[in-house]
């Protein structure tokens, strides 16, 4: 349990519906599902096993308050974001982006399922584009292939070895990138200096303690 | 009326000169049809033609005119003659616009057109002009049963064309449920929050209109007479019965809340347990502010629990849905947001219904935050302060339960309509029969009549489904089944109070409607205009009572020595009762056995070795007749051994048709009617259903002919069945082919 988990249990108590309202992205929107379930029908995922609850099910079980249930669903992190619920949903509610939304707060939440690949690809690359205020392609790359070990990623790096040989020919690939060098943004510290602002910003709005 | 002279007229525009042979046509009138004058015309509808046939009326003294040109459903306007009988034949839908334009075809063709020409020639001469009853009733003002949303809305649109309203209301205050209210489901842009009920705005236009007589404390005692002359008995409490003089009645009785007590396992007669009546006397009492229980405790977190003994499949409780609640719950939970927007209202349902602009008032109950849960309720109990309601959660598939101070039941509407008259009857015949618990029974039953009709078929007008007032509900909702009494509002179907409103407001110029025809001599709908009317040759009467008992519209008596007596302006001229009577003695001047008879004499049969059958079908000029002629504009071909007879009803259809057809040598005979039973589309409601049960014991006179079975066919007949008709007449011609022709040939 994180402390800002514990701080928002014991704020919200039982109503879990508010919590989402006011704290996770896009949250005003759960209560205006009105159960047609046209979202899960439209869910290409709907037919992987990770998808444990559809988006229709997510926002009831967010009426009903069960807070537990929600948060450490793997469901919104299965999400691919191809938009047909968001398209499809005759109440207009803008599905994936409430997925996203409870995705993030359960992860702040220190909540987010551990290992969950869309949830490191996400870590990876904000972390990646926010040390220099650019991505570092090699290295999120790297990352991302030795992810399961060094053997795996080795095997990956060979099997895309011509593809990347192509793009280092077109001058689409440095390969300084790789030690840390390669193009950078000129003023990274007015970037963090930015996201630390952001973060304070929205800590202020949601009641959030630093 | 002067002595008959008749003449037939054939028309040879719009192809008919170019595919049929005219001269034969005008033989065939001349030579079978027996018509005094004999002309043609290469434009019949045009100004030129319409001015020979009023010529001839005019000046040569043509009383019985025979049409041959299109369907009796075309060309109404020029064709329009009031003062000589009618009769059309049917030449361009009916025959050349059904069959190719080919060599082969040609003599079928030619063959059916002269058969219809016959036919016309037949079916006028053995009709009368009708001539009107100016004796009918001549009052035009309008009783109002019922002081609620729908009867107010009626009398004031009643008053508003210009017509006297006598408004009955059974308590002491207009404004019926709608005053129990606090606030009424929005009707207007933007539909998000509740409106004031408009109960107030309505009585106070009642009491400015000098054109509204309204009686308070007062029931209906007795409705006598007919539409343009009801006497109308009004009981007023601790008052003298005043008698009114009415044109047309509507009945706006409205609802009753289905009765709570009878849900114990959703918590009746538990404190903190209300309908939705009882917490709108609870917003009532707050006035605007926090709502209160009945305890004095105010209200934190309140269940509403939908369907509450509705949509029950046990059939224990309501078995339909009452339209207005899921709204009214919606309503009533913005009520507890609007003066507390802390306050949990939860509402629990299985489906949720918002017809209309109400979806929009679903989403602002949303964005107010007011919780829909998809759940079926097991049982409400009383917890602590509040109650606990069990429910199983449809989308989560769990079962679950919530704590509330208050829960509402949304319990539905039950009609406040007279006693079932089925019912009625039998209690009577057993009463008759001297079982004292039945007259106790029909007592009992007779103090619940809303109109107290003196009708030999009972006090009330006739339900349908679940106590309702029958209705029409496709084509002609405010009609019941008694001419010139409509029903409106929640009396006839269940709904909400804008519904009610409209429902009235249709009602209100139907009535009207009914007046001026009743006071023409004219039939309400759907033979609207009308003049004829049924009379009986009493002296063959054997008083065997089938038209007063089969009579849809109760129009019918009995007079004091037992014979049927007519009340034309209550008659539908359907002619169920001409059909239904066994000695035949019942006839309109413009449609009886005769006419009928008639047309089926004057086809020409060919004999067994022609290889040519005839088939004979009565078709409903409803449904039925119209779908031929459809099948005629989308030059959808038929088989040419048909000839097609409309019949006002097939309630009308008297079995000697079926057995003089098939003696005379037809091969078969298809009759075509409306849809029955419970989701019937007979336009006189009852129409369909008595034909096809009369015409089912005739298969017995079949068996005793020696004739198959098939030989008689009952076809249900929809107007869109455009594309169907063609080919089922074609699949029972060839049934009739497959059987051979009739022994009946040539004898």
């Amino acid at each position: 349990m994180s402390d800002m988990n514990q701080q928002m249990t014991a704020r919200y108590k039982n109503n879990f519906l508010k919590e989402i309202e006011q704290q996770a992205e896009m949250g005003e929107w759960v209560k205006m599902c009105m159960q047609c379930g046209v979202c899960s029908g439209s869910c290409p995922t709907n037919f992987h096993p990770g998808w444990q609850h559809p988006p229709q099910e997510i926002f009831m079980l967010i009426r009903a308050g069960k807070r537990d249930e929600v948060l450490d669903s793997p469901s919104m992190w299965m999400c691919t974001s191809c938009y047909n619920c968001y398209v499809r949903c005759p109440r207009k509610l803008p599905i994936t982006h409430i997925m996203h939304g409870i995705a993030e707060y359960a992860y702040r939440m220190g909540r987010a399922p551990k290992g969950q690949p869309t949830l490191h690809l996400s870590k990876t690359f904000w972390n990646n584009c926010t040390k220099t205020g650019r991505t570092n392609e090699v290295q999120l790359t790297q990352t991302l292939y030795f992810k399961d070990g060094i053997v795996s990623g080795i095997k990956k790096a060979l099997a895309m070895q011509d593809v990347a040989i192509g793009l280092v020919k077109a001058g689409r690939l440095n390969i300084m990138e790789a030690l840390g060098g390669g193009h950078k943004c000129k003023g990274a510290k007015g970037i963090h200096a930015m996201l630390a602002k952001a973060r304070e910003l929205e800590n202020q709005r949601k009641g959030r303690a630093a | 009326m002067a002595e008959m002279k008749t003449a037939a007229y054939i028309c040879k525009g719009c192809e008919l000169g170019v595919r049929l042979d005219a001269a034969a046509l005008v033989k065939a009138a001349t030579k079978d049809g027996k018509m005094n004058l004999v002309r043609e015309h290469d434009f019949l509808c045009s100004a030129d033609g319409v001015a020979l046939i009023n010529n001839d009326i005019a000046n040569e003294g043509v009383t019985h005119v025979a049409l041959c040109a299109c369907s009796r459903r075309a060309k109404t306007e020029a064709f329009n003659f009031p003062t000589v009988a009618i009769s059309r034949g049917n030449l361009r839908e009916g025959v050349i616009w059904i069959r190719p334009d080919s060599d082969e075809a040609r003599e079928t063709t030619q063959e059916m057109a002269e058969d219809y020409v016959r036919m016309a020639c037949a079916e006028v001469k053995a009709m009368k002009v009708p001539e009107g009853n100016p004796n009918t009733g001549t009052s035009k003002t309008l009783l109002v049963v019922g002081g609620g949303m729908s009867g107010m809305t009626a009398a004031l649109e009643g008053a508003k064309t210009g017509y006297k309203v006598v408004l009955v209301e059974k308590t002491g205050a207009l404004g019926g449920m709608a005053a129990k209210l606090w606030k009424r489901i929005p009707n207007r842009e933007p539909f998000k929050a509740p409106m004031d009920n408009g109960v107030a705005d309505l009585v106070a236009q009642i009491d400015a209109d000098a054109n509204i007589k309204v009686y308070l404390n007062a029931v209906v005692a007795k409705t006598a007479g007919a539409p343009g002359r009801f006497k109308v008995d009004i009981a007023v409490e601790s008052g003298p019965t005043v008698t009114e003089d009415i044109g047309a009645i509507i009945q706006a009785t409205g609802f009753t809340t289905y009765d709570m007590a009878k849900l114990p396992n959703l918590g009746a007669g538990q404190a903190n347990v209300v309908d939705q009546l009882g917490l709108e006397a609870l917003a009532r009492a707050a006035n605007g502010g926090p709502i209160k229980r009945a305890d004095g405790k105010e209200v934190k977190s309140v269940v509403f629990v939908q369907c509450a003994g509705q949509r029950d499949a046990t059939k224990t409780h309501l078995e339909y849905c009452s339209g207005h609640c899921c709204a009214t719950s919606v309503k009533q939970a913005m009520y507890f947001k609007d003066a507390n927007p802390d306050v949990d209202t939860v509402v629990l349902y299985t489906d949720l219904r918002m017809p209309g602009n109400n979806e929009d008032f679903y989403r602002a109950a949303q964005n107010k935050g007011v919780i829909f849960s998809k759940g079926a309720v097991a049982n409400v109990s009383a917890s602590g302060d509040g109650c606990t309601v069990k429910f199983k959660d449809l989308i989560l598939n769990e079962e679950t339960s919530a704590d509330a101070d208050l829960v509402v039941l949304a319990t539905g509407m039950v009609p406040t309509t007279g006693p079932d008259l089925d019912q009625l009857n039998e209690a009577n015949r057993a009463a008759e029969g001297g079982d004292a618990a039945a007259k106790e029974q029909v007592i009992q039953m007779m103090s619940k009549s809303v109109l107290n009709l003196d009708y030999r078929q009972g006090p009330d007008v006739p339900q349908f489904k679940h106590g309702f007032n029958d209705s029409h509900f496709i084509c002609f909702p405010y009609e019941t089944r008694r001419t010139a009494i409509y029903a409106a509002g929640p009396v006839r179907r269940p709904m909400d109070i804008a519904q009610a409103q409209e429902d009235a407001t249709g009602a209100a110029m139907k009535a009207i409607q009914a007046m001026e025809n009743a006071g023409l001599g004219r039939a309400a709908h759907p033979r609207s205009g009308d003049l004829s009317f049924p009379t009986a040759r009493l002296e063959g009467c054997t008083q065997c009572k089938r038209c007063t008992v089969e009579c849809p519209f109760g129009a019918i008596d009995e007079d004091e020595k037992r014979f049927p007596l007519f009340n034309e302006s209550r008659c539908r001229r359907c002619g169920t009762c001409m059909g239904a009577c066994p000695v035949r003695v019942i006839s309109f001047e413009n449609y009886s056995v005769n006419t009928v008879g008639a047309q089926i004499k004057a086809v020409d049969i060919p004999d067994e070795f022609s290889e040519k059958p005839r088939v004979l079908i009565l078709a409903c000029e409803n449904d039925a007749y119209p779908a031929l002629d459809m099948a005629g504009m989308n030059r959808n071909a038929y088989d040419p051994f048909v000839r097609v007879i409309p019949v006002r009803c097939l309630g009308s259809v008297n079995t000697i048709w079926i057995t003089d057809a098939l003696n005379s040598g037809y091969d078969g005979v298809m009759l075509m009617g409306c849809k029955h039973g419970e989701q019937y589309q007979c336009h006189f409601v009852k129409g369909s259903e008595l034909g096809r049960y009369r015409m089912s014991k005739i298969y017995d006179t079949l068996k005793g002919m020696n004739l198959e079975e098939d030989r008689l066919m009952d076809l249900e007949v929809a107007i869109t069945d455009i594309e169907t008709l063609p080919k089922k007449i074609n699949d029972y011609a060839a049934r009739i082919v497959e059987m051979g022709p009739s022994p009946f040939k040539g004898l």
